[in-house]
């Protein structure tokens, strides 16, 4: 598992490529760290692009261009075809706000390979609210604008106690706009969701309700639309297999250029995630401290380290570890082997009733400054 | 779903087939997804190319590995294919 061993260690399959922090909208459930506002400077250009050649030698295929906003980059296009020409299955993940029909097409000869456009809300008022953008109508336009360029269309709307009533809405704008895949993601509590968790974490009888729904769909849009449930962890008894173990297959390079083995990891502290202005991807991958912390089980304490499940499951989340318990070695509190389960527990009651005086916390620059100053 | 012998068959416009140098194999990408390939399912999908039938595709494929007897196999892996929405029909106008 060591750093040493670098025949036995898989490569890379995944770049989530985090062009910028700048975003028009300021969804409060966005994993962006708090402190987004205050970290250094953009990767330039010309550095993205030797990270997306570094990292594709070392097998990299997938790559996802995010943010923050990635159209707010000028030079998007001149990334994508650089990315297209190296051999990667190019995915846009956008609000879609600043995309037009001329952008798509820019986009699309400069090999893009897919847009996956997120939505908020099946309804104007609480879509425009939960962004802080007047941006419904628009991303409609967008989701059939990419449809008449060829591309697949993947529709993401994040779930939480705001919209999660809605699911038969939601199922019916997707099958409306023609969407090939949609993607059902139960917030996830990092960054500022964890920061709004108890406005955002659902019910159980919520969760049940509305993937009972979802399911049903599925079987109506069967081979026409595929229907991706990203499960709600808080009501599991199992963690989820993170990021399908730490260093095996996915690399996130930050806006800044921090390299990390997930996209929360940087909350994690003492990990000194190295960035990509200093090594190389290839350093990065096989030697750094950070990407070997916590590869293989030698790191694991009870009642991992025993467990028949470890190999599935891996511990589940560091960063949740840390976050719920203040020990990233520490059982995803998820676990019911976890000493520190009840912390779901508490979560999920305090959830039930969030204090009044705790208005949810919209994802922008001011509030960032202010709450990390 | 049946596959008509005499249809021509082609790659999803969805999905991509390319080989991977790093892992020593064809893969099929699609949007934030990917599917390994071993080398009998990429020899067949590489001749889904739209210009290629089931027919044809078995004739292409026995002349390569010098075998015969194959059109089951190759007949089930293009109808699991057709059904999982990896190749599509070119049906005539």
């Amino acid at each position: 598992m060591a750093g040493s061993e670098k025949s036995s260690l898989s490569k890379p399959r995944w770049l989530l490529a985090e062009l910028t922090y700048a975003c028009p909208l300021q969804c409060p459930y966005c994993s962006n760290p708090l402190d987004y506002a205050r970290l250094g400077n953009e990767l330039s250009t010309e550095e993205w692009k030797r990270v997306l050649s570094e990292a594709r030698a070392l097998g990299a295929v997938q790559l996802g261009l995010s943010g923050g906003e990635p159209l707010t980059r000028r030079d998007l296009a001149d990334i994508v075809a650089h990315a297209r020409q190296l051999g990667y299955y190019t995915n846009l993940i956008t609000s879609g706000y600043g995309l037009d029909d001329a952008r798509i097409a820019e986009l699309k000869s400069a090999g893009l390979d897919h847009i996956q456009v997120s939505i908020q809300s099946p309804e104007k008022l609480l879509n425009d609210k939960l962004a802080g953008t007047a941006s419904f109508e628009h991303k409609l336009d967008v989701a059939r604008w990419v449809k008449q360029h060829g591309y697949p269309m993947v529709l993401c709307v994040v779930i939480h106690r705001q919209n999660i009533h809605q699911m038969r809405q939601i199922l019916a704008m997707a099958e409306e706009l023609g969407a090939d895949y949609l993607e059902l993601a139960n917030t996830q509590y990092y960054g500022w969701a964890l920061l709004n968790r108890d406005h955002l974490l659902p019910t159980r009888e919520q969760f049940a309700e509305a993937e009972a729904i979802a399911q049903s769909y599925k079987e109506k849009v069967k081979g026409r639309m595929k229907i991706y449930y990203v499960v709600p962890d808080y009501y599991e008894d199992r963690p989820k297999a993170c990021m399908n173990g730490w260093g095996t297959t996915f690399l996130t390079i930050a806006p800044d250029g921090m390299a990390l083995p997930c996209h929360a990891a940087r909350e994690l502290p003492g990990l000194d995630c190295p960035n990509v202005r200093d090594f190389g991807v290839r350093e990065i991958w096989y030697e750094s401290e950070a990407f070997n912390r916590f590869r293989g089980y030698g790191w694991m304490k009870e009642p991992c380290r025993n467990c028949p499940e470890k190999e599935k499951d891996f511990g589940g989340c560091r960063c949740q570890a840390y976050l719920m318990t203040g020990d990233m070695t520490d059982a995803d509190p998820v676990c019911s082997k976890s000493p520190h389960h009840h912390r779901v527990a508490e979560a999920i009651a305090s959830a039930q009733a969030p204090a009044a005086d705790q208005p949810l916390v919209f994802r922008n620059a001011r509030n960032s400054k202010a709450l990390t100053g | 779903m049946s596959l008509q012998a005499d249809t021509l068959l082609e790659i999803s416009p969805l999905l991509r087939l390319q080989w991977e140098e790093a892992q020593q194999r064809h893969v099929m990408l699609y949007p934030e997804g990917m599917i390994e390939l071993n080398e009998t399912a990429a020899a067949i999908l590489e001749l889904c190319d739209g210009q290629n039938n089931l027919t044809s595709i078995v004739e292409k494929l026995e002349q390569k590995y010098e075998a015969s007897g194959i059109e089951p196999d190759v007949r089930e892996m293009l109808e699991s294919a057709l059904n999982n929405g990896w190749i599509r029909e070119i049906i005539p106008q």
